[in-house]
């Protein structure tokens, strides 16, 4: 039995034997309940082996959703334990495992696969291609992401969670100081995800530039388009350098290499230091897909064009750059000197100039708007303001001085929560308000679509304006517990009543989703919200070659130029299109994968060679694979096209 | 016969082996560290744009303009990346 010790929990608690049966028991449910309605096949031919950019986008957002109820429950049972002094509820160890995989998830497994998804689902639609440009490549990256993000969430209890924080600096994640194989599984499973996203930089950037419309020169592209372009160029620049970095962190942990040692010429600051310079670009990853969903949300609602387009994209342009050149901000006191500290800091509130700038553009836009407030514009509304908060408490933190105060305390994570649940929460939020009936034929409902907002936006604040406050008191992160002689403890009570609101309002989303799939109406038409661009000038449901007719461009805005100024968007007839087959590989190799890192965590090594092996199988296997594709003939086109008319 | 004759790339080809023949001579002949490290960095910088250049066809298809931005962007964030580590780890550590 000594084999199967490796697999069992170091610290164990009831908490954790209750998740393994529930894990059990949902698995259980699922697999028999798709026995029972004979889904099997609707689920491999349909959505396994589907390489469709709008089926990928959904199955991103539905993984995404989970994962933000994952990383909910962590932080609703880390505001729980820090709601009172000296709690009991968790112990060190538990918190630690808790904060770290919050974390994780919260960014890599909820915000990346959030922004791809839309990437997914409207950047081909409003440039009016038929697919991405490598559309099983698109399926590989999705089920990279996809098995990365389940070896992940199994380690809570295969092994034990990763535990020396989302930052998994050495020599803490060392094998001296993180002895389980927890470290192990976040090295692996994020170079997995990791791998699927560089793919997708890679996919997008070709198919932005190669699969234009005709007429739709780069200076007339929808702003979600840009940001998305840019995104995707940061990603194919910065993510080499986390998969270099994993890969040598594994190496220290497994293979005995010194890179991040204290001794023998390792250097374990440049962990921290690597992984800021990945971590950085990887805030503006995030953040710009997310300015882009509030560019399309602000211009559709204020019923105008966006104002300051060619700004908003030089602004964009500008920020790629310049976060390339900050990353040090992350660890001005790590003992580097005043002269590298003051470089940093300089460029880092350069950062502020193009970001108001987009600010300013927004405001300007709604300035002279007829503005509609619907869901997705309430979220936009909130965002400014919100987000302003969190940005200006960055250009506290910016300065390296002043740092020293604020470094490592509870007013930085209060910092980065205002920026992150304003600037990138509340844009999926919007985004998924605004593209559902796209993607699902009816509308949520918006009655409750606003109190959701409004609960989230007040629990915003509720949750983590107390923090600054705590944090400029000297109550430090990632501390599992405080005395009460510290006086912490009424405001982090408060806090927690945030927590539980913010959680308050997800169940109210899910509710929504309930409630509309229930009674919306699906007598809607294509283009529910009157908005201005490309992708709603397809069919609801999209058929799945997007438009019958390539769309022929000569604004930034073509839907609404035909909607209002007698532009004709589709001229000619049907012609016979050329669409991608469908493909179990991706699934398949994805699965090996996932055996690959299982093996690799707990160095199993003749599974990870056989592993090996079968992931080089499947790569051959593409190779000599002739698949040319299908074609749809005009006359299926034109019963498609009869149909969806008409209905 | 002229215009069949790839000119460029034999060229390419020849230039590239006297690149390596350059560098290999830092193994084979006794030279200082800085100057070992001069010679193959250059060598090494040389030989990574002829190839980009003439055996990757970069800068032959219309993509010209978008190829180039990418590979000078990536060359300043390397640049950029490489310096400022060595400024925060090393130099004013």
């Amino acid at each position: 039995m000594d084999f199967f010790d490796r697999f069992a929990i170091p610290h164990a608690s009831p908490a954790i034997y209750a998740s393994m049966v529930a894990i059990v028991l949902t698995s259980v449910a699922i697999v028999a309940g798709l026995t029972y309605f004979k889904k099997w096949g609707y689920l491999w031919r349909e959505w396994l082996t589907t390489v469709d950019h709008k089926r990928i986008g959904i199955m991103y957002l539905l993984s995404a959703l989970l994962m933000l109820f994952r990383g909910g429950v962590d932080a609703i049972m880390m505001r729980a334990q820090l709601a009172a002094p000296e709690s009991k509820l968790l112990d060190a160890q538990h918190y630690n495992e808790i904060f770290t995989t919050h974390g994780v998830v919260m960014i890599l497994f909820m915000a990346m696969p959030f922004i791809i998804g839309f990437m997914n689902f409207v950047v081909p639609l409003q440039i009016g291609a038929r697919d991405v440009a490598f559309p099983r490549l698109n399926a590989i990256s999705f089920w990279l992401f996809f098995m990365g993000a389940m070896l992940f969430n199994i380690s809570f209890v295969v092994g034990g969670s990763p535990d020396a924080g989302w930052t998994s600096y050495f020599p803490l994640a060392g094998n001296e100081f993180s002895e389980s194989v927890g470290t192990n599984y976040y090295m692996i499973a994020i170079q997995i995800a990791g791998i699927g996203t560089l793919m997708t930089g890679i996919n997008f950037m070709t198919t932005i530039l190669k699969m234009r419309a005709p007429g739709m020169t780069l200076m007339k592209m929808p702003m979600f388009t840009w940001s998305s372009l840019i995104t995707n160029a940061i990603i194919v620049f910065a993510f080499p350098v986390l998969t270099v970095l994993l890969a040598m962190g594994t190496m220290d942990r497994l293979f005995g290499t010194q890179f991040f040692t204290t001794e023998n010429g390792g250097m374990d600051m440049l962990w921290a230091n690597f992984f800021w310079v990945w971590g950085h670009p990887e805030v503006y990853i995030l953040i710009l897909p997310a300015f882009g969903i509030y560019s399309q949300v602000i211009s559709t609602f204020a019923r105008r064009n966006l104002y300051g387009y060619k700004s908003m994209v030089w602004s964009m342009v500008i920020i790629s750059l310049l976060s390339f050149l900050v990353w040090v901000h992350h660890f001005f006191t790590m003992g580097q000197g005043a002269l590298a500290n003051s470089i940093f800091s300089i460029t880092t509130m350069a950062i502020a100039v193009p970001t108001g700038v987009k600010i300013f553009n927004w405001l300007l836009t709604l300035w002279k708007g007829k503005i509609v407030i619907t869901t997705p514009m309430l979220y936009s509304m909130l965002f400014i303001p919100l987000f302003t908060i969190g940005g200006v408490t960055g250009v506290m933190l910016g300065m390296s001085a002043a740092d020293y105060q604020y470094h490592n305390t509870m007013f930085l994570v209060a910092h980065f929560h205002m920026v992150i649940i304003p600037g990138v929460v509340f844009a999926m939020l919007a985004g998924l308000t605004f593209y559902w009936p796209k993607m699902f034929g009816f509308m949520l409902n918006e009655r409750i679509g606003k109190l959701t907002a409004w609960i989230i936006a007040i629990s915003t604040l509720v949750a983590f304006m107390p923090m600054f406050f705590t944090g400029l008191d000297g109550q430090a992160r990632r501390m599992y517990t405080y005395s009460e002689a510290t006086g912490f403890g009424p405001l982090n009570m408060i806090s927690f009543v945030g927590a539980l609101g913010l959680a308050a309002g997800f169940v109210l989303l899910v509710y929504n989703v309930y409630y509309s799939t229930r009674y919306a109406s699906r007598d809607i038409s294509a283009d529910p919200w009157d908005a201005r661009t490309l992708e709603w000038a397809t069919h609801t449901p999209v058929p799945s070659y997007n438009f019958a007719v390539e769309p022929q461009v000569s604004s930034e805005e073509p839907l609404w130029d035909a909607k209002k100024n007698g532009h004709e968007l589709f001229k000619g007839e049907y012609k016979e299109i050329h669409m991608p087959n469908n493909s179990g590989v991706p699934f398949i190799m994805s699965s090996i994968f996932f055996v690959w890192g299982f093996s690799f965590v707990f160095s199993l090594w003749i599974p990870l060679i056989l592993a090996t092996i079968g992931i080089f199988a499947c790569m051959t296997h593409r190779s000599f694979e002739k698949d040319h594709g299908h074609h749809i003939s005009v006359k299926e086109i034109e019963e498609t096209e009869e149909k969806l008319r008409g209905a | 016969m002229r215009e069949l004759f790839p000119a460029k790339q034999v060229m390419g080809f020849v230039f590239s082996l006297v690149l390596t023949a350059v560098a290999l001579l830092v193994y084979f002949l006794d030279m200082s560290f800085t100057t070992g490290m001069t010679i193959l960095l250059i060598t090494a910088f040389v030989q990574a744009g002829l190839q980009l250049v003439v055996f990757m066809h970069a800068g032959e298809t219309k993509d010209k303009g978008a190829i180039y931005t990418n590979i000078y962007y990536g060359l300043i964030i390397a640049l950029v990346t490489i310096f400022g580590t060595l400024l925060t780890m090393v130099w004013d550590m």
